[in-house]
C-alpha cells in the first residue's frame, strides 16, 4: 500500500478520511514499512467496514493487517445496537475464537534440552494434530450442549484442567449468552470427534524459551524469567466454529438484502444486531467461543500432563488465554460517555489496560497479558495492555505476524524436509505429520513479528514484556 | 492475478479444455476449475480442493451423494465445496472423483467417490475450514470455457 494514499497522523497512525459511503474514518496503526507491505485491499476493506450502519468511532486496522473476508484480518470495529449497528460473521471469521494460551513452567532451558527429543515425541503423541488425527474424546448430544454452554469451566469439571486456570481465561473461561440450540446439527456433527485436537495450518503447540525481557516488573508478575520455558498453544473452535461461520455467512448474505443493507462487498455479510438472525448468530458464536475455550483447556491439560511426566515437581500455571476472532459486548468510554458496544476483533486481540475490572486481582495492577504468536522459526511475544489503549481501538492489539507469502508460493519455495532440518540445526525440533504443511508454514513465509509488536507498542496499543523463542514445535 | 489467466504449475494437466489450478491468496488457497460446462468446472474445482489436502492417489472406494441449492450459480459453487468439506470432516474421508449435475442455476446434485483418510498414505497437508466468497467467480469465458473459482479458508 502506498502511504501517500493515507493521511499520516504520526509515524504509526494513518487515516483514511470518510468519503463516499464511509460513516467514520479508517485508522491504520502501523509504521511506514508495514504500510508498504500491506495489500491495497486492506485499505479497501477497512473503508468498506467504515460504511456499515451503527459503527462507532472508526474502522481500525492493526499493524499485522492483511487481506481478509470482508473485514481485513487485523480489523477492529465496534457497533451500537441502538443505532442499527450490525454483527458480521465475516468480522469474526471461520475460526471463531481462535486464540493463544501460554502456560509458564519455571523449568530452565538446560533441563528441557536434556530430554528435548523425548519430550517432543511425547507431546506429538499426546496432542492430536493434523487432518485425520483422532481425538480421544467423543461428545454425545448432552455433553456437546454442556460444553457449548460451559466452555473451559466444563472442561475443568470433567477433569481436563485446573480450577485456577479459569481466572486466567477471558470471560473466566465461560462465555455468557451461549445458545447451543442456535448451533446446527451439522456443526455439532463436525465437532463430535474433534474435542482436544489441535487442527492444522497455522495452529501449533510450542515449547518456547524466554529469551528477552522488555518490562522486568511486569514479567515478574507474569512469572516470565529469562532462560525458562513456557508452553504456548494456538488453536480455535475447530469444525464447529468453521461450520457456524460457513452457515451464517450464507444466511447473512441472503438476509442482508432483505434487511435493506447495501453491502459494498458480499463478504461483509452482516445483520442488524437486534434482528432475529443477528441474535441467533450471537448465540451460536458465543457457543463456538466456549468450544474454543474448552478445546484449549483440554489441550493445555494434555500438555501439562506430558510435562509433569518428565518434570513431576513442575507447576505449570496458566499465564493467560486470549482469543482473536470474536464479537463481544463491552462497555467503552466514547467522547466521555460510557456506551455498550459490540466489538468485532477479526485477527485482533483484546488488550485491557491496568485497572480493568475484568482482569483477575493479581493482574489488575499491571494489565492483561496479550499473547502474540510468531511462526515456527521465529519469536513470539508477550505484551501487556496499557492505559490509553481504549481510546485508540477499544483496547485492541495485533494477533500475530501475518503472512508475507502465500501457502502456494511457500510450498514451491521450500521443502518441508529442508525446513525441519534447518530448524533442527538451530535447536528447534518440529513434529508434524505433513512435510508439505511444514513448508507452507515456513518461517520465511511470515512477516517479522518483532516489527509488528514494536509498531503496536509505539502506537500505544500494548507494551512488550518478553520475547519467546521456539524450542519444540508440534504442528498439524 | 485472475484465476482464469494464471495457469500455474500446480495443476492436473497442461493448459487444456478441462483442468484445475490453485492460485495464491495470502493466508489461504484459491481453487479454480475449468471445463466445457459449469458442471465440469465444478468437478475440477472439487479436485483442486482435494489437492489442497493431499497430492497422493485417492481411491474411489466409497460413494457419497449430496443435493444443494442456492439462489445463484456462484453461490452454488460455495455450497458444493462446503458440502465436500463437511463430508471430508465428518466421514474422515478424502474424495478423488466427482460428478455434478445442475438443474438450472440453483440446484446441484453431486456424487463424490473416495476413501477413508489414511494419514500415512495421504500425508494430509492442511484441513480446509470452509469455502469463501473471496475471488468467487463462476463464468463462461469468451473462448467458451467455464471457470469456477473461490478461495478456501484453511
Amino acid at each position: 500500500m502506498d502511504p501517500a494514499r493515507l493521511t499520516k497522523l504520526n509515524d504509526v497512525t494513518w487515516q483514511i478520511a470518510p468519503t463516499g459511503a464511509m460513516r467514520v474514518p479508517a485508522i491504520i496503526y502501523a509504521d511506514e514499512a508495514l504500510i508498504r507491505g500491506m495489500d491495497d485491499k486492506v485499505a479497501e476493506q477497512a473503508s468498506n467496514v467504515a460504511s456499515l450502519p451503527g459503527i462507532v468511532g472508526a474502522s481500525f486496522v492493526m499493524p499485522d493487517a492483511h487481506w481478509g473476508y470482508g473485514f481485513p484480518i487485523g480489523g477492529v470495529a465496534a457497533f451500537d445496537a441502538e443505532m442499527g449497528g450490525v454483527v458480521s460473521a465475516g468480522g469474526v471469521g471461520f475460526d471463531i475464537s481462535c486464540g493463544v494460551r501460554t502456560m509458564t513452567t519455571g523449568i530452565p532451558l538446560a533441563e528441557i534440552e536434556r530430554v528435548k527429543v523425548a519430550l517432543a515425541d511425547s507431546l506429538a503423541r499426546a496432542i492430536p494434530a493434523g487432518l485425520g488425527s483422532e481425538g480421544a474424546i467423543t461428545l454425545d448430544a448432552r455433553e456437546m450442549d454442556a460444553m457449548l454452554t460451559g466452555g473451559a469451566a466444563w472442561a475443568v469439571e470433567r477433569g481436563w484442567g485446573e480450577p485456577e486456570d479459569l481466572g486466567r481465561i477471558e470471560e473466566a473461561g465461560r462465555m455468557e449468552g451461549a445458545r447451543p440450540d442456535f448451533v446446527s446439527a451439522r456443526a455439532k456433527e463436525r465437532q463430535r470427534h474433534e474435542m482436544g485436537t489441535l487442527g492444522s495450518g497455522n495452529h501449533y503447540l510450542e515449547i518456547q524459551v524466554v529469551d528477552a525481557i522488555f518490562a522486568p516488573a511486569v514479567a515478574e508478575v507474569f512469572r516470565l524469567a529469562l532462560g525458562e520455558v513456557v508452553v504456548t498453544i494456538h488453536c480455535g473452535s475447530r469444525g464447529l466454529g468453521h461450520q457456524i461461520g460457513t452457515e451464517f455467512l450464507k444466511e447473512m448474505v441472503s438476509t442482508a438484502q432483505a434487511a435493506g443493507l447495501k453491502l459494498p462487498d458480499r463478504e461483509l455479510a452482516c445483520a442488524p444486531i437486534l434482528s432475529e438472525v443477528g441474535q441467533r448468530y450471537l448465540g451460536a458464536m458465543r457457543a463456538a467461543i466456549n468450544c474454543a475455550l474448552a478445546n484449549r483447556e483440554i489441550l493445555g491439560h494434555f500438555a501439562r500432563r506430558t510435562i509433569k511426566h518428565f518434570f513431576p515437581e513442575a507447576a505449570v500455571p496458566l499465564l493467560f488465554d486470549v482469543s482473536h476472532n470474536t464479537c463481544k459486548v463491552e462497555q467503552h468510554q466514547v467522547n466521555g460517555k460510557l456506551r455498550e458496544l459490540y466489538v468485532h476483533r477479526k485477527g485482533a486481540t483484546r488488550a485491557f489496560g491496568p485497572g480493568h475490572p475484568a482482569l483477575p486481582a493479581e493482574l489488575r495492577d499491571v494489565g492483561q497479558p496479550v499473547l502474540i504468536g510468531g511462526s515456527m522459526g521465529t519469536a513470539s511475544y508477550v505484551l501487556v495492555g496499557v492505559e490509553g489503549s481504549e481510546k485508540l481501538a477499544f483496547s485492541s492489539a495485533c494477533h500475530g505476524a501475518g503472512r508475507a507469502m502465500s501457502r502456494y508460493a511457500a510450498a514451491k519455495t521450500w521443502s518441508g524436509r529442508q525446513i525441519v532440518d534447518e530448524l533442527a540445526a538451530r535447536g528447534i525440533l518440529v513434529r508434524s505429520p505433513s512435510l508439505r504443511g511444514v513448508a507452507e508454514e515456513a518461517p520465511g513465509a511470515y512477516k517479522d513479528v518483532g516489527e509488528v509488536v514494536y509498531a503496536a507498542e509505539r502506537a500505544g496499543l500494548a507494551r512488550r514484556v518478553a520475547r519467546l523463542r521456539p524450542v519444540i514445535c508440534i504442528k498439524g | 492475478m485472475s484465476p482464469a489467466e494464471n495457469i500455474g504449475p500446480q495443476q492436473a494437466n497442461p493448459p487444456s479444455d478441462i483442468g484445475w489450478e490453485h492460485f495464491a491468496h495470502d493466508a489461504d488457497i484459491g481453487v479454480c476449475g475449468w471445463g466445457p460446462s459449469p458442471e465440469k468446472a465444478f468437478e475440477q474445482a472439487a479436485l483442486a480442493l482435494t489437492r489442497i489436502v493431499t497430492d497422493q492417489e485417492v481411491r474411489p472406494l466409497e460413494e457419497v451423494k449430496i443435493v444443494r441449492t442456492a439462489p445463484e450459480l456462484d453461490l452454488l459453487l460455495v455450497e458444493w465445496l462446503n458440502a465436500i468439506i463437511f463430508e471430508m470432516a465428518t466421514r474422515s474421508m478424502v474424495f478423488g472423483r466427482f460428478e455434478v449435475s445442475l438443474d438450472g442455476t440453483q440446484c446441484l446434485a453431486g456424487r463424490m467417490w473416495g476413501e477413508k483418510l489414511d494419514v500415512a498414505r495421504h500425508l494430509p497437508a492442511v484441513e480446509p475450514k470452509g469455502a469463501t466468497y473471496t475471488a468467487l467467480r463462476v463464468a463462461r469465458m469468451p473462448n467458451g470455457r467455464w471457470i469456477a473459482a473461490c478461495v478456501i479458508d484453511v
